[in-house]
């Protein structure tokens, strides 16, 4: 089982790209330890700005900072960072197209037991709908490392959500497919597409190979790319396969799965199923548990999967 | 050198014009900014059309981005843009809209929603320290603005990080788009709630070019804290039937007040050349 965290990962590749670079600038809001960050601060010190307990402030100073040539990173819990600065996100970052790559900690119910105050269950929802605004969720460790090394190199607004815990590998040392803004196939497959975001990839490869089991052939993409979404993998997905699902740790309001709907629906219209999280408070419990309650899981996608299938038949 | 006292009752009769026009705009609030503006933008900020991207220039925003009239009027004095431009102020597809934005020359951050310039401005404090560059960062707020909680996660900022070279002003003119500051949401006691966060405070008729001159000047040479300049002013500062009145805080001129402020604007004009 990976021990390292996705925000770990960030946090290396600063490391590794700060000491050459020396705009890259990292800020944080009191969240240096969860953002796993306290090694750039210290590494550093020059490069980094503590803003305090101010979320709002956390992304305009960024926006200020990038204004004048600087690569910002700004980490703080996605819960905070993407509703409550999230005029900062949209004016002083999105509207004013500034450097500055938003980096939404610990998301969607990754503190768990902490309550609605800490989930970011509509952090897509609110950050996909602004011009200019990307949004990325990466499934591991491997693709988040390939995803920040490509963020480097442009000069663009984008949001990053990660969660808190590290999460089995996806992929493999030395073999990470990654083309940017392409969703990733995990796997072929020719009976029903997943598509999935973030977490809830290894989720579905895992299900592809239950389902591979029981004879049916899953497709599984990885789409990172929230936004801008790969809309010719999902228009393939369902010329190809009889029905898709979506999977993300996410409001079912908005998200990715509301994006593949749309696309499907407009040009190659299939059954589409969204697992997601519940338009409530989740129950309390660690992720996972709150995953497996609502069937956000292997076991939820197979059994979507199999009667998605009979009802074609 | 030329007479900006002329100039400031000039600027003021294009922003008149552009608003007449395009029946849309925030007379009140230009009028009580406008010699705040000239002040920066012609004697003491380092900018110009011919070093827009010199990375040594010095920063602007214009948080109360609202007073967009003023500002347009001044860029285009300058030379960031034709005044032939701002005809279009407003206008069906026009890049000129109610309120800053930087795809338009010499405007370097969108603004409009109140409570962003100074926390902003103080990212781009932060970067002129870390570059050791020698660039000055500016922005002007409104009273009414200082409700805007971000404004005091901004003031902290440049406090705990010393920034002095960083200059805020707030343009005081008393009056919001309810009414009186005082009534809406207490103002007064800026100078204690400032200088609490770590500032210097410097008080100025922000309608008087020579204070606002001298103000500048001793902000420039505070070592140490980032300084704040209240700039007492009279919203609609020029036209006498407009002055501090609420109500023209976005109204429009009728075809006879136009004239007549227009008027007054080119005696007062007149006077200040003399």
């Amino acid at each position: 089982m990976n021990k390292i965290a996705n925000r770990q990962v960030i946090c290396d590749v600063l490391i590794e790209k700060a000491k050459e670079d020396k705009d890259i600038v990292v800020l944080c809001s009191d969240s240096r330890g969860s953002a796993s960050l306290a090694e750039f601060a210290s590494t550093y010190p020059e490069q980094f700005v503590e803003v305090g307990i101010a979320e709002q402030n956390l992304v305009s100073i960024s926006a200020g900072l990038a204004k004048c040539g600087k690569k910002s990173f700004a980490a703080s819990p996605a819960c905070f960072l993407s509703t409550r600065s999230m005029e900062q996100c949209k004016v002083d970052v999105a509207y004013s197209n500034t450097n500055v790559k938003l980096i939404g900690i610990s998301g969607g119910v990754s503190y768990g037991a902490l309550g609605m105050t800490h989930h970011s269950a509509q952090d897509i929802a609110a950050l996909a709908s602004i011009p200019n605004m990307r949004v990325y969720l990466p499934s591991d460790r491997l693709q988040t490392r390939a995803l920040i090394e490509n963020l480097l190199k442009d000069e663009k607004p984008a949001y990053i959500r990660v969660g808190r815990n590290p999460v089995e590998d996806v992929y493999e040392e030395g073999n990470v497919p990654f083309k940017m803004d392409e969703a990733t196939v995990v796997s072929e497959g020719s009976d029903v597409t997943i598509i999935a975001s973030g977490e809830m990839v290894k989720a579905a490869k895992d299900a592809a190979a239950e389902l591979k089991d029981s004879g049916i052939s899953a497709r599984v993409l990885d789409m990172y790319c929230v936004k801008p979404i790969d809309e010719a993998a999902v228009i393939k997905a369902a010329k190809e396969t009889k029905a898709i699902i979506t999977i993300e740790e996410h409001s079912g309001i908005g998200g990715m799965g509301s994006m593949v709907s749309q696309i499907v629906a407009a040009n190659e219209p299939k059954k589409v199923i969204n697992l997601s999280l519940p338009d409530e408070p989740v129950i309390t419990g660690k992720s996972q548990e709150v995953f497996d309650y609502y069937a956000l899981n292997a076991a939820g996608i197979v059994k979507t999967a199999m009667e998605l299938i009979k009802n074609e038949e | 050198m030329e007479n900006l006292k002329a100039k400031a009752f000039e600027l003021r009769k294009d922003i008149w014009k552009m608003i007449y026009r395009a029946k849309t705009g925030h007379v009140g609030g230009d009028f009580s900014v406008c010699d705040i503006l000239i002040s920066l933008y012609y004697k003491h900020m380092n900018v110009s059309p011919d070093k827009m991207n010199d990375p040594n220039r010095d920063r602007f925003i214009l948080s109360k981005g609202h007073s967009v009239e003023a500002y347009y009027s001044v860029l285009a004095d300058r030379g960031f843009f034709p005044k032939e431009d701002l005809e279009t102020f407003s206008q069906y597809k026009s890049k000129y809209i109610g309120h800053p934005n930087n795809k338009i020359n010499g405007i370097e951050m969108n603004s409009g929603s109140l409570g962003h310039g100074l926390a902003v401005a103080v990212g781009m404090a932060l970067a002129g320290k870390m570059d050791k560059a020698n660039y000055r960062v500016y922005t002007v707020m409104g009273d009414g603005e200082l409700a805007e909680g971000s404004v005091w996660e901004g003031a902290m900022a440049a406090g705990h990080y010393k920034l002095d070279n960083l200059t805020a002003v707030i343009d005081r003119n008393r009056l919001q788009i309810s009414g009186s500051t005082e009534d809406v949401m207490s103002q007064d006691s800026q100078d204690e709630r400032w200088k609490s966060f770590g500032w210097h405070v410097i008080h100025a008729n922000g309608n008087d070019l020579d204070e606002l001159d001298a103000a500048f000047t001793l902000a420039k040479n505070t070592k140490g804290k980032p300084t704040m300049i209240i700039a007492e002013t009279t919203k609609g500062y020029g036209i006498s039937f407009i002055e501090n009145k609420a109500a023209w805080h976005h109204k429009v001129a009728t075809a006879e007040e136009f004239e007549a402020g227009l008027s007054e604007l080119e005696r007062r004009r007149l006077m200040a050349n003399e």
